[in-house]
């Protein structure tokens, strides 16, 4: 046990060693470089302006707070709608796997593979392309559904009461994305859907052919066995490995920087490039991360609890 | 008959199913193939043909094939990261087989090494110096990923076995490390490397933006392969642990020789997996300007006679990194077989 605690006494002591040197480092660093240290940048002026900001006000007048903030609402805004539409896409193709139509099945399986082994990044930039260079122009826009227009500077649906209507360059009215928020999140959900896909897949999977048949034998309906025997036992499957998926997602949202959608980590991005700070940038990022990180485990922990079999909880 | 019956049309809403996709491919597939292929303009004299054109413009691959895959290197001198990327494929491949799996593919993998170095920076024999600023496109790619993943994995073998270690602070300082990486996006990893990281360096002393975010990329593998590791850990049997013991075997020991051969026995399969993750991972070098494949495509769209064709251009993209990464899943996917049967030196247990 001795040995043990010499150890530990050594590995923390290394470690404070080098953080410690590496602090010294960058206090030196700052001094010689004239860059600024702590948090007082946060209430002085922004000076940019932000692309999008979902209806709050902002300008560039506003603090970098402020700036901070729009940007992590946006990040909720596009992580929000693709958890619920990747989770809705996901299960579907896991069913259309397991589906007896060897058609349907083999299409599910195939994008399933193509999807997951292609980068995000590069998906994002072709969702992007695709949007931004190959739609037609609002005059020309293509109208899927009536009152859903396609362009390249956007999409454009109805909400009850408005519709968008094409006045001049652009549509008014009815409600819109921008062409960076469309890109990133088709390109999220059909991302974050494969792989919900395999989670769903497994789930049902794991529950045994004798729990349906003996459902059955009881009386119930087909739908009644899945949805009272059946389904309860696959959640207790699905619902860990969604929650690492759902964090992906929130995590993959950040690559909008790389698109232009003015999310969490393109804003610090930005502040960064202006203030210099990129210690307290890079903390702020990482900090907001880790709260929404730890926030969705806590949650679907609670989630799982409920799904669990009594008696058995870990 | 028989199949199409029992296959597409079991049932009412197969039946309806089947005749919704053939619906779909009805409309879809003919306007995509004249766009891909009937359509297409595959050669070019000018860049401006592509654009009269109705189908795909290939010719923009055709036509920067070469900035595409080798990036800023010196144009006379593509050959060597030609090579180089052949002889980089040539030893995943060799690894690949399980019949060499023996002590001597490490020296195999280093002499390899050294000459891909070698090569790609020259400086001997009539071979002009060519600094890794210069250095681009797949090979990049490939190098970022073998070699973050070289460097994570004992990192992570470390790792793994500190989160189970009976020492608190041990125990504590590595389930931090891996709970923080693991709890914030790579990006945010990338931008340390880029802008925060020259920060922390001791006056004078500047490391370049390759290694750089080499160092990011190899934080962030290590905190997840840790897991993988700890998985296969987990899988070992505590009777192994307390036989190792018994024998009078101390800590190292035990876990050098008893527990740590099976459990990354058990851990390859996902070990690969993890790996696939990594190697798509790369690709976000894109966002701090690294000349990967990816930048040198999106760098090649930037000038103006290539506008506007970023659909080709992501499409040729996704079909290169899909290559690698389904040859890799499919190989883990064989390798997960092979484990569960008995026999092929993989399972744990011969019967």
């Amino acid at each position: 046990m001795r040995r043990g605690l010499i150890a530990q006494a050594a590995l923390v002591a290394a470690l404070a060693l080098v953080l410690g040197w590496l602090w010294q480092n960058a206090a030196h660093n700052l001094e010689t470089r004239k860059i600024a240290s702590g948090f007082a940048f946060l209430w002085r002026e922004a000076g940019f302006e932000i692309g999008e900001t979902g209806g709050l006000a902002y300008s560039a007048a506003d603090s970098y707070l402020r700036a901070l903030a729009i940007g992590l609402a946006n990040t909720f805004r596009v992580a929000a709608i693709g958890i619920v539409f990747a989770t809705v896409l996901g299960a579907l193709l896991g069913l259309a796997r397991l589906a007896p139509n060897w058609l349907l099945a083999k299409l599910a399986a195939a994008y399933v593979e193509f999807v997951r082994n292609v980068p995000l990044v590069v998906q994002l930039f072709f969702w992007y392309a695709l949007i931004s260079e190959n739609l037609p122009g609002p005059r020309e826009a293509l109208q899927p559904l009536p009152g859903v227009y396609l362009s390249n500077r956007g999409i454009f649906f109805p909400l009850p009461g408005s519709a968008p209507q094409l006045a001049g360059f652009n549509f008014t009215g009815g409600a819109s994305l921008s062409p960076e928020f469309a890109a990133l999140l088709a390109g999220l959900i059909t991302y974050t859907a494969a792989f919900i896909a395999e989670i769903v897949r497994a789930g049902i999977l794991s529950v045994r052919r004798g729990q349906l048949d003996a459902a059955r034998s009881l009386g119930m309906t087909r739908r009644q066995a899945l949805r009272h025997v059946v389904l309860p036992q696959a959640l207790r499957a699905i619902v860990p490995p969604m929650t690492s998926q759902y964090l992906n997602l929130v995590k993959n949202s950040s690559l909008a920087v790389a698109i232009g959608y003015p999310d969490l980590v393109s804003i610090a991005n930005t502040t960064i490039n202006q203030t210099g700070q990129a210690i307290e940038g890079i903390a702020i990022i990482m900090a907001v991360y880790l709260t929404v990180s730890l926030a969705i485990s806590a949650f679907m922990n609670w989630y799982n609890r409920r799904v669990a079999l009594k008696g058995l909880r870990a | 008959m028989s199949w199409l019956r029992a296959n597409l049309f079991s049932s009412w809403p197969s039946a309806l199913a089947t005749v919704a996709i053939a619906l779909l491919a009805w409309k879809l597939v003919p306007p995509f193939v004249d766009w891909a292929f009937l359509d297409a303009v595959w050669q070019v004299r000018d860049s401006r043909e592509c654009r009269q054109a109705a189908g795909a413009c290939w010719a923009f691959v055709a036509e920067k094939h070469r900035f595409i895959l080798f990036g800023t290197y010196p144009y006379e001198q593509h050959w060597r990261p030609a090579i180089a990327t052949l002889l980089l494929v040539a030893l995943w491949g060799v690894s690949a087989l399980r019949r060499l799996w023996r002590w001597w593919l490490a020296l195999v993998w280093l002499a390899g090494l050294a000459a891909i170095g070698a090569l790609m920076w020259g400086g001997f024999a009539g071979l002009p110096y060519v600094e890794n600023e210069r250095w681009g496109g797949l090979i990049l790619t490939l190098l970022l990923a073998t070699f973050g993943v070289a460097f994570a994995f004992p990192l992570a073998i470390l790792l793994a076995l500190g989160r189970r270690s009976r020492l608190p602070a041990v125990r504590w300082v590595c389930v931090a490390y891996i709970e923080l990486i693991r709890g914030v996006p790579l990006i945010s990893l990338l931008f340390m490397a880029s802008v925060m990281l020259p920060l922390f360096f001791p006056e004078g002393v500047s490391v370049d933006k390759l290694l750089r975010a080499q160092i990011a990329l190899v934080m962030f593998a290590a905190a997840y392969l840790a897991e993988v590791v700890r998985g296969g850990l987990q899988a070992i049997p505590y009777h192994q642990y307390e036989s190792a013991e018994a024998l009078g075997l101390g800590y190292w020991n035990r876990t050098l020789f008893v527990i740590l051969p099976q459990a990354l026995r058990v851990a390859i399969p996902p070990l690969v997996n993890t790996f696939i993750g990594l190697f798509k991972d790369t690709s976000l070098v894109v966002i701090i300007g690294l000349f990967d494949l990816l930048t040198s495509l999106k760098v090649s769209l930037q000038e103006p006679a290539w506008t506007g064709f970023g659909v080709e251009a992501y499409l040729f993209a996704s079909a290169v990194y899909f290559a690698f990464c389904w040859a890799m899943s499919r190989y883990s996917q064989r390798l997960e077989r092979d484990l569960a049967r008995p026999g092929t030196g993989l399972a744990l247990r011969e019967n």
